[in-house]
């Protein structure tokens, strides 16, 4: 059983904030109507529905568990994937015999949750984080009973669509970037200090190593 | 999301007697325009590698010109945000249905949509082929032999790294001698370092990658200032896209750029020649009459055009007497190892690969497959890096920020590994339809055994070499990049598209320059061969024009050959 509710995530970066460089040479005028934008506009639901919707916010705080931050800080993954779904924003790909991202999702969040109640007996939903965890670790192991799935491969799913999708959404936010130390807009201002451990002074300066990684690849079918 | 940033991609920028001046915020430089009831000498289609330098040369050799761009017509000092998911649009979104083996990615991946073509956005790695390549098949016994000799290629590489003043080393380690690159060398990085470390260690030689960037002042355009946002669009300009390069020189020679310009259908007449591009603009249809047609969409887009413009006379599609078109389509394989390192290694910085071992292109002994590798040190943006990993690998949950808290330690190498041609592997038109109702493309792909085996040494080798530069906790990925081929190039109309001049074997007034007309791939990235390749295609036709072959008006009688 995993101990998933007794993993905490630290930032090396604690004290790094890429918005204190709004005003400074690091940040241009068109980066900064962009990213406002993302911070200040909060899409609200119009693809999914009201019960997919939850089980896609409960899923999301699984992949990307967000444990420290309110409500107010939260990244609204769903909320924001909600949109691309509305938009119907595609990728330039469209693989042969796979559904689209707007067949995926639906699909593949009831096959999720047929999952939990054939492992646990209770919806997505109603499970501990730890039994969601485990959920979600059965469907990349392929462990899981394809009949739920309905023309979808659950491990290709699970990757490839909401694994990608996830972090392209959590990684393009600012407090993103703040807790992996990644240096943001840089335009017009670049950088100087390129060598190992060299840093410019508005760069995110590391507190504390990051922890041990766990080994990817142990739990490859 | 884009609306906020400009208008770029809703409103047409190059019209009313000018377009963007890519060097200023707002500003315009001239252009010419022509009556689409003249025919210009040249509609071309496309503005990347192959468009926009064959605009630039043959406007400047006074012949007129139209080239056309499906999408926007950017100034990057306004237009491009330091931001992975803004810059987006930057890329070929409209989809294609990809199958075979090892369904390929489109989009980010490989194809650009805007003025400058998919260079816009490209990584700047700027290479030039291992010379024996341009006769693999005679020479090594894979693949195609190209239609030209590697000494010409060699002299035309030498004008497209002036033309775009690419900074390398003063020596560079491997093949037969050249000269200095025009611009001095980019000083390393911490993840270039690592490439370096690694070499030294397994007794390879390595080099400063020749890159399409500035380390000097040019113009307007200042020096590189290590922004690392190269692949998603350079804001500054240091970064020498064919947007900042060919494009405004086609302009001040006198050549029409047409943004926002769809091109879906090249039209034939009785005769079977090619008469104009049907294309959409301004929400509507049009026609521009031309007395030659250049194809310069790139690998599907350019077999995609030719195989839609299907007509009484050509039933298979123009060009495709020989059935190719479309086929041998190519990618590189993109495989790489990444690991953490015990410094601070702060990827972002810098153009992402500035160290480059090209080893595995020029040695044949004690390898078990046909071809080359290159590879290079790494730099992805997070959304990039992040991708890469779950897709891979699939941590979730605190693992997942976890790992991605490593990002600043991380580094990376990653290969551009030759595939091999195979008819297999093709374009072809679906029965579905796009926004403008033209067929969307659909795409075969699959690696063969010799591909596998050369990805499979170059984990190995790779492996061996990141962990003796000190990384740990390796892990693995696998993809593929670029595309080449699908209308290959030769010296006989039963094996290839166009002849060594980009000219079609069936109709003498259409011609095809870019990507496509790759018969191998390579082991090296290939926007500098598709560069070098369309000022040898230009010269060839500027010379055919001063011997009267080229095609005078839409109906003349020039026919050649068959
Ligand atoms: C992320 C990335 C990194 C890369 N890094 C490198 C690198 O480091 N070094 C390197 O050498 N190469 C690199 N490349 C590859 C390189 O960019 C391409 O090989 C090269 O640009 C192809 O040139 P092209 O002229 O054939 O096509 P493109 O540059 O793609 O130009 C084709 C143009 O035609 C337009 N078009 C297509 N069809 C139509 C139509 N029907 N009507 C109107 N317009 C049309 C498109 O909008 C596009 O602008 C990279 C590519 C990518 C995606
Ligand atoms: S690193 Fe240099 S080339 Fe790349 S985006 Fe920055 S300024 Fe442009």
């Amino acid at each position: 059983m995993s101990r998933e509710h007794l993993k905490r995530f630290r930032t090396p970066y604690p004290d790094y904030n890429v918005l204190a460089k709004w005003d400074t040479p690091s940040f241009d005028d068109v980066t900064r109507r962009v990213i406002a934008h993302r911070l200040e506009h909060v899409p609200k639901r119009r693809f999914l529905d009201e019960a997919q919707y939850a089980l896609l916010r409960a899923v999301m705080d699984t992949v990307l568990p967000q444990p420290e931050r309110s409500e107010a800080d939260r990244i609204p993954l769903e909320a924001l994937l909600d949109e691309k779904l509305a938009m119907n924003l595609t990728d330039g790909t469209r693989h042969k015999d796979v559904l689209t991202q707007r067949e995926a999702w639906p699909r593949g969040l009831a096959a999720i949750d047929a999952e939990a109640h054939a492992m646990h007996g209770r919806g997505f939903l109603s499970l501990s984080a730890d039994e969601r965890h485990s959920v979600l670790e059965a469907i990349d192991t392929g462990r899981v009973d394809g009949e739920h799935w309905k023309g979808l491969v659950p491990k290709s799913f699970f990757r490839h669509v909401l694994l990608k999708q996830a972090v392209k959404i959590y990684y393009s936010h600012p407090a993103a970037w703040n807790e992996i130390g990644f240096g943001g807009p840089a335009a017009p201002r670049g950088y100087l200090r390129l060598g190992p451990d060299m840093r410019d002074p508005w760069e995110a300066e590391e507190k504390r190593r990051p922890q041990e990684a766990e080994d990817l690849s142990e739990d490859e079918t | 999301m884009s609306a906020i940033a400009s208008d770029a991609e809703f409103t047409l920028r190059a019209t009313k007697g000018r377009a963007p001046n890519v060097f200023r915020r707002g500003e315009w430089v001239p252009m010419r325009e022509y009556d689409e009831n003249e025919p210009v000498d040249f509609a071309i289609v496309g503005t990347g590698c192959g468009g926009s330098v064959l605009a630039a040369r043959l406007a400047e050799a006074g012949f007129s010109v139209v080239a056309f761009d499906a999408g926007a017509f950017y100034r990057p000092l306004e237009d491009f945000a330091s931001d992975e998911a803004e810059q987006e649009k930057l890329y070929w979104l409209d989809e294609r249905i990809s199958g075979g083996n090892d369904p390929l990615e489109f989009g980010s991946n490989n194809s650009g949509k805007c003025v400058g073509g998919t260079t816009v956005h490209f990584q700047m790695v700027a290479l030039r082929f291992r010379p024996e390549w341009f006769k693999s098949r005679t020479a090594l016994g894979y693949g195609h032999d190209w239609p030209v000799d590697w000494r010409e290629m060699w002299r035309y590489y030498a004008i497209a790294e002036n033309d775009m003043k690419i900074a390398g080393p003063v020596r560079y380690p491997w093949g037969p001698k050249r000269g200095r690159y025009p611009y001095r060398e980019h000083e390393l990085s911490a993840s270039a370092l690592v490439l370096a470390r690694g070499a030294e260690a397994m007794g390879v030689k390595w080099t400063t990658t020749p890159t399409a960037s500035l380390s000097a002042p040019r113009g307007e355009a200042h020096p590189c200032v290590n922004r690392g946002f190269c692949k998603i669009g350079c804001a500054t300009n240091a970064k020498q896209s064919m947007l900042v390069t060919y494009v405004p020189r086609a302009l001040a020679a006198g050549a029409e750029i047409r943004d926002l310009a769809m091109v879906g259908r090249i039209e034939t007449g009785p005769d079977g020649r090619a008469t104009g591009v049907h294309y959409h603009r301004d929400g509507k249809w049009r026609f521009q009459k031309a007395k030659n047609v250049v194809a310069s969409g790139y690998s599907i887009e350019t077999p995609r055009l030719l195989l839609n413009s299907a007509s009484e006379k050509h039933p298979d599609g123009l060009a495709n007497s020989s059935g190719l078109v479309g086929k041998a389509l190519m990618a590189h394989t993109n495989n790489a190892v990444w690991g953490i390192m015990n410094e601070e290694i702060r990827w972002y910085k810098g153009p992402p690969s500035l160290a480059v071992c090209e080893h595995w292109n020029y040695v044949d002994e004690g390898k078990d497959f046909d071809g080359g590798y290159s590879f290079m040190s790494q730099g992805p943006l997070p959304t990039d890096f992040a991708t890469t990993l779950v897709e891979n690998e699939g941590p979730f949950g605190a693992d997942l920020r976890n790992w991605m808290a490593h990002y600043n330690h991380m580094a990376g190498l990653k290969i551009v590994g030759e595939t091999m041609p195979n008819d297999d592997n093709r374009v072809e038109l679906s029965d579905e339809k796009d926004r403008l109702g033209l067929p969307i493309p659909k795409v075969t792909f699959s690696l063969s055994d010799n591909d596998k085996r050369l990805a499979a040494h170059a984990e190995d080798f790779m492996s061996r070499m990141l962990e003796a530069a000190g990384g740990s906790n390796l892990f693995h990925t696998a993809s593929t990049a670029h595309l080449m081929g699908g209308c290959r190039m030769g010296d006989d109309p039963a094996t290839s598209v166009v002849d060594a001049s980009g000219r079609s074997w069936d109709i003498d007034n259409l011609f095809v320059c870019d990507g496509s007309l790759f018969p191998t791939a390579g082991g090296v990235n290939p926007s500098m061969t598709i560069v070098a390749n369309s000022l040898r295609i230009a010269d060839r036709i500027i010379a055919m024009g001063k011997r009267g072959e080229l095609s005078q008006s839409a109906a003349a009688d020039g026919k050649r050959g068959a």
